[in-house]
């Protein structure tokens, strides 16, 4: 499941819905990753656009790849502005066992940061300033440069 | 017509334009001096599904997507 919040993450909230959610279907294994903001360079909160038709698509792919797995994704991001030291993303893997969730947790958060069409800005003086240096390219970028 | 959107930090607004293909579109953009730098790193998807060649053929109401780099998380 894909949640989307406008602000700051409410960790301890969504963690233990996850949580419950997970013990209720019998899962042995329940692995979360938590993004928080970092204070660096003077800025105040980071800032994100999202395009949900294909961030769902993209995570819709990911939960058929668990699922074959025997296993269940959840994740949650955040709209808008995240201010230093609160937290804009959460992913979680289920399984039975935990050998499948370790895996999948890499495999899924590190594709999360090449391909969700999610873009990041920092926040300075109250700009939004694009975070380019940091940004990926998405597979197949280029294709209109003729 | 087809409907061009410029996601995320591009910061334009969309636009409609005649194309009967990708290529078109590709075309039509290179002459927009604004929008040819961007072109180089953006990905592309028709009707909201990301494509991986220009051999696509278009249609009335399409919808184009250009998606620049991107950083969640």
């Amino acid at each position: 499941m894909l949640e989307l919040y406008r602000g700051p993450l409410d960790v301890d909230s969504i963690f233990s819905s996850w949580q419950k959610w997970g013990k209720d279907k019998n899962f042995g294994a329940f692995i979360t990753f938590v993004g928080t903001v970092r204070e660096e360079e003077g800025i105040e909160a980071l800032s994100f656009d999202v395009y949900e038709p294909i961030l769902k698509k993209w995570f819709d792919d990911w939960q058929e790849r668990a699922n074959e797995k025997g296993a269940y994704l959840k994740m949650a991001h955040s709209i808008g502005d995240v201010p230093v030291h609160t937290s804009s993303y959460m992913a979680a893997v289920f399984s039975p066992k935990r050998r499948v969730a370790l895996e999948l947790i890499e495999d899924f958060v590190e594709d999360f940061k090449a391909s969700a069409p999610i873009w990041k800005y920092d926040v300075v003086n109250g700009e939004r300033v694009y975070a380019r240096d940091r940004s990926q390219k998405i597979k197949g970028s280029g294709l209109l440069d003729i | 017509m087809v409907r061009v959107e410029f996601l995320g930090p591009i910061g334009k607004e969309p636009i409609e334009i005649e194309a009967k293909s990708l290529k078109e579109v590709a075309q039509k953009l290179k002459s927009d001096k604004e929008m040819s730098k961007w072109l180089s790193e953006c990905a592309v998807a028709v009707n909201d599904k990301l494509v991986d060649t220009l051999d696509v053929k278009l249609k009335e109401g399409d919808k184009i997507s250009l998606l620049p780099p991107v950083c969640g998380g």
